[in-house]
Formats: structure tokens, sequence, C-alpha cells
């Protein structure tokens, strides 16, 4: 017996190495679920490993930038004055951008309130350095400078500005790894933005992240942009993921996959955001961004509208928020001359409804006695045509093409009333806009 | 000739200073790690595994390239995202065959260290193939080019680093 070990002691140390490892493998696929995090033994050696590796990393990587930093700041600014220039121009045509796109925001807002739409905002993100990788073909994960002490959880999202990169997955105390959307085994819930075809984002085999699984539609063309359509609980509605390349047919079936270009460049990557919280009301910086673009609309307009007030003229006598006028009496509208010879149709020659009797013919006296009062004591004209609607009915009433003209939504927004603002007239406040809580 | 056999009498079994045997596992990890992230492509390479080449050749123990191999493997599948163990097995298989043949062939030679690294190389893809495909039922596909750059890219650098590594062993007869 002795000698069977001895004659055959590197065969069986490798047998047993690896009987150990297959069983070990076996404990970790046969967990609920294989997607989720490591528990115990398994995490702890990855713990480990990650503890090792990273440190050297992160002062590899901080002495790179430091190098970079050092050229950048000081070495290679050749152009920075046109630079300069050219980013002032670019901002001042992103501001006229914004505003146009805040009305529909806006819009956006008060319609998806009206639905009960359930909208998730970012509230924080922590931003992370990107300081190493799997460093695999077949593993898809990036390594990060922030963990669990710095408020990183597992399946919490990670973006760049351009788009979403994966998500966290084994968070530790000071790093992270993040699943990138190009694995194999990652998924995220994604809608193509013109078609509204919704559809599961993953990696295949080379890394190339794809819609799987769609039936063939003639209407999906390349360049659609790919948004995250929230379904799957981990990425906020809308986000960028990317465009649409070319349509795969599979090898098997009758579907397509919908190849990817990543929005964010999953190749280069630096720095990335970790999004730490979100919630169903609109965070006080964007409601506070939300009100600037809505004033700088106000600002830009007024400069280009022709009506704008003249700061030298004298003070107006009769503003629009005042219930009466100078001499104390309402502003009346211009009254109809009066007619010739009146009848039963001349306007203002019908007597009040609470004096009809039915099947009683109107007399002259009647009609005279009601013209006499309506001339004796004109009315305010009815606000149909001048009252801006405030509020969207739900099932609006269909209008003739010549009556849908709309209303004035701006009233307040020229220079004199900003003057004397009317809270009548102001548009509600974003706040007013946000969806309701609990909706589904 | 570039391969001849030859025996552990012949050629002298080397052996390194401790400080190596760690420091030079841990340096491929995080190189690997690293230079994956600011170079496209790089991941063709696979230094852990040009690493356990190399010790087991030299060592020409069976068993304790065995046990580097694992060690190395796990090490590596902890950066990744992957059950522990995928590359520990590959690895373990892997260094135990390079030391059992560098028993037999003259690994000081670079043609025979090119030709083993490059099939060690395709070794460790079918490894993993058999391993990810057929034992854990994940996604994989074989593309034969691929895996061919893959091999010479690996043993052309393999060469070189083990040159590099050849500066540190000390000969023990």
């Amino acid at each position: 017996m002795e000698s069977f070990f001895s004659r055959y002691r590197n065969a069986l140390v490798l047998i047993a190495v690896l009987v150990a490892q297959v069983i070990g493998l076996a404990v970790q696929v046969r967990q609920p679920d294989p997607d989720a995090p490591d528990k115990g033994g398994v995490r702890l050696i990855r713990s480990w490993v990650v503890g090792i590796v990273t440190p050297p990393e992160m002062l590899l990587h901080g002495t790179g930038k430091g190098i970079r930093g050092l050229w950048s700041n000081y070495i290679d600014l050749i152009h920075v004055r046109r630079e300069n220039k050219d980013l002032k121009s670019e901002l001042d045509r992103l501001r006229l951008e914004e505003d146009s796109m805040a009305e529909n925001a806006r819009q956006g807002q008060r319609l998806q309130a009206l639905l009960g739409f359930k909208e998730k905002y970012v509230y924080q993100t922590v931003a992370a350095q990107v300081i190493g990788t799997s460093g695999t073909e077949q593993s898809h994960v990036l390594l990060i400078d922030k963990g669990s002490q710095d408020g990183i959880k597992p399946d919490m999202p990670v973006i760049t500005p351009d788009g979403i990169v994966g998500k966290t997955r084994d968070v530790f105390r000071h790093t992270s790894q993040v699943l990138e959307i190009s694995d194999a085994t990652s998924g995220a819930g994604v809608i193509l933005e013109t078609t509204r075809i919704r559809g599961v984002l993953r990696g295949d085999t080379w890394g190339q992240p794809e819609i799987v699984s769609l039936s063939p539609d003639d209407r999906i063309q390349r360049g659609e942009p790919v948004l995250t359509s929230g379904g799957d609980a981990i990425y906020p509605r809308g986000l960028a993921v990317g465009i649409v390349e070319r349509v795969v047919p599979q090898p098997e079936g009758t579907l397509v996959n919908v190849q990817v270009k990543p929005a964010a460049n999953l190749s280069r990557l630096e720095e990335v955001l970790v999004i730490t919280s979100t919630g169903e009301a609109m965070p006080d910086e964007m409601q506070q961004d939300l009100t600037d673009t809505q004033q700088k609309a106000s600002d830009i307009l007024a400069e280009k509208l022709p009506s704008r007030a003249d700061p030298n003229a004298p003070a107006d006598q009769q503003p629009d928020d005042a219930p009466t006028g100078p001499d104390g009496e309402v502003a009346r509208p211009v009254q109809p001359p009066k007619a010739l010879h009146p009848d039963h149709f001349t306007p203002s020659d019908t007597p009040p409804a609470a004096e009809l009797v039915p099947g009683q013919r109107i007399t002259n006296a009647q009609s005279s006695a009601a013209a006499g009062s309506e001339s004796g004591a004109p009315q305010p004209p009815k606000p149909e045509t001048t009252t801006p609607q405030t509020s969207t009915p739900a099932r609006p009433a269909p209008k003739p093409p010549g009556a849908a003209a709309k209303p004035k939504s701006k009233p307040a927004t020229t220079p004199g009333n900003q003057q004397n603002p009317a809270p009548a007239q102001q548009p509600p406040p974003p706040a007013q806009t946000t969806p309701p809580q609990g909706a589904a | 000739m570039v391969l001849m056999a030859s025996s552990r009498h012949e050629v002298g079994a080397k052996s390194f200073p401790l400080v190596i045997y760690i420091v030079v596992p841990l340096l491929a990890l995080g190189l690997q790690s690293l230079l994956s992230l600011h170079l496209t492509r790089f991941d063709l390479l696979d230094l852990p595994l040009l690493v356990t080449i190399y010790y087991a050749i030299t060592q020409r123990e069976p068993v304790s390239a065995t046990l580097v191999g694992t060690v190395i493997g796990i090490a590596q599948d902890g950066l990744t995202h992957h059950a522990l163990g995928i590359f520990g097995i590959s690895k373990a298989v892997i260094g135990y065959m390079a030391a059992s043949l560098g028993v037999r062939v003259d690994t000081e030679n670079h043609g025979a260290r090119l030709l083993l690294t490059f099939g060690f190389t395709l070794a460790q893809t079918f490894v993993l193939w058999m391993l990810e495909r057929h034992m854990l039922g994940q996604p994989w596909a074989w593309h034969g080019l691929h895996e061919l750059v893959r091999a010479a890219t690996n043993a052309v650098v393999g060469v070189i680093l083990f040159a590099l590594l050849d500066l540190t062993r000390r000969t023990e007869y």
C-alpha cells in the first residue's frame, strides 16, 4: 500500500486537488441565486485576493493619474484659449436648447402625474475610480476604489455621464466589483427610444452587448437610441444605454438579437458614478434647476419679444392683477353699438331666465326692460377666451380647428409682470407636478 | 535539436528565493488586472498562466506545480465574478502537465518553451471550455482562430518573460 501511494503520489495529489475544487464548484453553483453576491468562505477568499491586488493597483493608478494631470494642467495648455471660446459658444447654444426642453419636461411631468406614473429620480451618487479589471475575456468585471465604507451596496447601478456601465456585485470594505453590461451573465431592462420595443440587454460571448430574443421588426433601424426601461428595478428609467448597431437573426428560431453600441466607452473607463439613492419625488436640486431654467427662458424671451417694456416708461396705471380700476369700477369691455330696430334676436334684448314663464311669449315691454337693465349695468366680459387653462381636463372637449388656439401660457413672463407678479398667473412650481406618491 | 530527452541529473533543478515565489504571482495578477484596463486586447495574455508554466517547467516537481497552479488559479478566480475553482482546476492541470513534461524535455531551449507555452495555452482553453460549457452550462463560443492567436501571443510573450525570470533563479545540483 505504501508503495502504491509513493508510486502514484503525483497523480493522487492532482486528483485530490481536482476533486476538492470540483466539490467546491458544485457547492457554489447550487446556491439558490447564482448571480447573487458571494457569501461565506468564497467571499472571504475573494476579499483576500482583491485586498492584496488592489493596493498596488491604486498606487499605480494614482501615480499615472498624477503624471497625466501634471501634463494636462501645466504643460499641454496650447489650445486652451481657443477651446474656452468654443466652449462658451457651445454653452450659449446648449442654454437655448435647455430652455426649449424644460417646457417639454414640465409638460411630461404633468402628464405623468395625470397618469399616476411613478418616476425614479437619482438622489445621490458616489464618484469612484476604476482601478482594475478581472483581466480575462470570460469575465467583464471592473474593480472600483469605493466599497461598503462609502455606502456602496450590491446591485447598485454604475453609470458615466455618457451612459450606464453596469451594476455592483461583490462589495468589499474599500473596493467593489462592477459587473459590466457587456458580460454574458448580466441583464438590464431596456427600451428602444423610437419604436418603444422593450427587451433585455446582455453581453454575448465576445462581450458585445445585445438585446436578446426580439421579434423581427422592420422599424428597428441602425442608430436608434436605447434607454433603460426601469423594469429591472436596478437601473432608473431613461438612462442612455447606447445605439442600435445591427440586427442579427438568432441561429435557431425566428427571433433576432439587436446588437447595441454602448454609449459609455466600456474599454476606456477611468471614473464612474455609483447611484446610491433614488426616489420618486424630484430632488430639490433638480427642482431648483428647473425653476432657474424657466427664469432664464423668460429672460431670453423678454430679450427677443418686441413688446419688451421700456424701463423708463411711466408705471402702468391699471395693472392686470388689480381687481378694480383707479375709479373703483371694474374694467369694462367695449360694448357693441345699439341696434336701430331691436327685435327678439338682438343681443342683450332677452330678459333674464328667472323672469321667463314657460309657454309665455316675450313682449316688447319685457325686451325693452331687459335691454334697459343691460345698458344700465354692463357686465364684465366672459373669460372664456382670455383665461388661461391651468389644468388639463381628463377628457378635453373637441374643438373646431379655428377655436383650437392655445392660450398664452406665460402671461407672467413679461418684464412688466415680473415687476408685479400675479400669483394666479404664475405657472405652477415643479413641486406641484411631481407624481403622486404611492401611485402604481 | 529543439526537443531532447534529459533528466534531472543532466539539467539541474532550479529554485527561487521565497520572496520571488510570492511577489511574481502577485505581480502577474496585478498587472493582468491593471493593464487590461488601459490596453485594449491585453486580456489575450494570461500572465498568471505563464508564471504557472514557468514554475512548473523549472521546478519539475508535479506536486508543488499542481499546488502552485491551484493557488494562482483560485486567486485569478477571485478577481472575476465566476465561481472559485474554474481557473484553479485549469491551472492545476496545466501545472501538473508542465512539470511532468519538464522532467523529459529540455526546457532551457527557447524553441521548446515557445512550443510548450503555445500548447499549454490551448490546453487551458480546452479545460476552461469543458468546465464552463459542459459542467457549469455557461455560454461559451469556441473561436478557433482567436484561440490560436491567443496561444501564439502567450507563447511569444512567455519566451521573453521566462528569460527575465531566469535572472532570479539559482541552480541546485
